[in-house]
């Protein structure tokens, strides 16, 4: 057990390990200082931060009815939430284009209606995130809603609390660690969405080349400063996800 | 006979009187006359006539000039279509022979060649992408020709939504415009073409290469883009080119060569005359490149 478990781990990591061995550390600061980098990576932290969200906001009533309700059909629905996972990310950027582009299925009428057209647009950067990210949010809050008690929730319902009550008072604070664990799962999955990202959004410093475009970007003429942008793009995520995990899941009971 | 050992002469010949132009005719020539002696052979022992472009005149006796084996062709990815459809017809013409071809972009193609990969002819994007491979100064046979030439052009949807007439309208804030990024090689063309033209585009996305942006035309999202001509002629009946005058301030030449450590020596050769033969340039034109 504790071989394969090693070469698992081992698997996981070298290929950072390696990014950081070949890393020109002397030119670290100097990438940092520029200002393109830093608005990058400022985008991609605002992006991310706003598809997580999305992703809450959306994601945790779905689960919610994946989990509890008794549904026909919720099979299917499951099957759905896992689509944009299975689909390569180009593909999702080339369905949110024929949904939302400005000649998209809904987007041809949001642009004739409201003069809304969202390719371009941070705003799109957004929802190409939370379109990628979301289901590992479902997925995680289903699982915990699962595993949760149920009793807890008719105990309140018995002494009154209405469904909504029951749902932010009881329900939600027992699958705590599971919103947690999905949500940083999700914020993740955002920062590092390239796919999507590129061909929904587009590339354009400030409003939509975030980390990732500018690191595949930067691969093209200058391969170390590549490297030193995925390794701030890994530093900046590892730190996120450690402070993230690290607050909401203490004093989870064990 | 004697026109497939003219053939196999053809690059000594070539490499001797390099300089002077009629010798340079006496090759083409000759090079043409390989193409329509291996288009002749296409049916192999079959008796029947072989329709293909460049062949006119009746099928010389003559046995194959012996090519087999397997030509590995390394080329630009805008090549991808044409080359592939020259592949066919090289097969097609030497029965037994397979090409079999790697399509990326140029620059890393070069860094496989230099890393040692078996290949037998190279296509590049671009003359300096070849000499990385070839060296600045090649001699001999190494020496790459340029086979094709392309042009930038405006690219729009069809019905021409923005209005767009000339590269002025890519300044134009109100218009969608995509471009490609000025760290690949068709957004450097797109700057040249903007300094020539005295003007400062206001692009809305900065594409990563020239696919994503002739996507973006062809799907409607943006009103142009600066694309390759022969990008606009594959975009179909979805996208209008758009030509303008400025477009000769970033012409891209296209080299070929036959490797001098080819592992099928012979059939790189007779693969590179393909490519610069009447049939080949037919191909190249009907895309849009300009052979001329």
């Amino acid at each position: 057990m504790l071989v394969p478990a090693l070469v698992g781990l081992a698997f996981l990591v070298l290929p950072v390990v390696a990014v950081l061995l070949r890393t020109p550390w002397a030119a670290l600061p100097h990438q940092l200082a520029r200002s393109e980098v830093l608005e990058s990576l400022r985008l991609s932290l605002v992006s991310a931060t706003l598809a997580t969200t999305l992703c809450l906001l959306l994601g945790v009533p779905l689960a919610w009815v994946l989990a509890r309700s008794e549904l026909r059909g919720r099979g299917l629905v499951r099957a759905l939430v896992t689509v944009p996972l299975v689909l390569p990310p180009v593909v999702d950027g080339v369905a949110l284009l024929l949904l939302l582009g400005r000649r998209g299925v809904l987007g041809q009428y949001l642009d004739a209606w409201f003069g809304i057209s969202l390719p371009f647009s941070t705003a799109a950067v957004v929802i190409a995130e939370a379109f990628v990210a979301m289901p590992f949010l479902v997925i995680s809050v289903e699982g915990a809603l699962r595993a949760a008690d149920r009793r807890y929730d008719d105990a309140a319902a018995t002494l009154g609390a209405s469904r909504w009550l029951t749902f932010r008072r009881v329900t939600l604070p027992l699958v705590a660690p599971g919103v947690a664990a999905g949500a940083a799962l999700s914020f993740a999955r955002a920062l590092g969405e390239f796919g999507a990202t590129i061909t929904f959004a587009g590339s354009f410093p400030g409003v939509t080349r975030t980390m990732p475009l500018s690191v595949y970007l930067a691969l093209e003429t200058d391969p170390d400063a590549a490297v030193v942008l995925s390794v701030v793009l890994l530093v900046v995520s590892v730190l996120v996800l450690a402070t993230l995990r690290g607050r909401w899941l203490s004093g989870v009971p064990r | 006979m004697r026109l497939h050992a003219a053939c196999t002469a053809r690059p000594r010949l070539a490499q001797r009187a390099r300089a002077t132009r009629p010798a340079r005719v006496a090759s083409a020539m000759i090079g043409l006359a390989c193409a329509l002696s291996m288009a002749a052979c296409a049916g192999g022992g079959s008796p029947g006539p072989v329709s293909s472009p460049g062949a006119g005149g009746p099928a010389p006796a003559g046995a194959s000039p012996h090519l087999s084996g397997t030509v590995t062709v390394f080329a630009a990815a805008s090549l991808t279509g044409t080359f592939t459809a020259l592949g066919h017809a090289f097969e097609a013409a030497h029965p037994g022979t397979t090409v079999r071809f790697s399509f990326a972009g140029s620059s890393a193609l070069a860094q496989q060649i230099l890393a040692g990969a078996p290949v037998d002819v190279f296509a590049a994007a671009s003359p300096e992408t070849m000499a990385l491979v070839t060296g600045a100064a090649p001699t001999g046979r190494e020496v790459p020709v340029v086979f094709a030439r392309n042009r930038l052009e405006i690219a729009v949807p069809a019905g021409n939504p923005g209005r767009v007439t000339g590269l002025v309208d890519l300044t134009r804030p109100a218009l969608r415009v995509a471009l490609c990024a000025p760290q690949v090689p068709c957004g450097a063309a797109a700057a040249a073409v903007f300094a020539a033209a005295g003007l400062t585009p206001a692009p809305d996305t900065l594409e990563q290469d020239v696919k994503a942006v002739l996507t973006k035309v062809e799907l409607g999202e943006v009103d142009a883009g600066l694309v390759y001509r022969t990008d606009v002629i594959a975009g179909g009946d979805a996208v209008r080119g758009i030509d303008f005058p400025q477009s000769s301030a970033a012409v891209t030449e296209d080299p070929i060569v036959a490797l001098p450590d080819a592992p099928n020596a012979a059939a790189a050769q007779a693969f590179v005359d393909l490519v610069r033969s009447a049939q080949g340039r037919a191909v190249l034109a009907a895309a849009g490149f300009d052979v001329g």
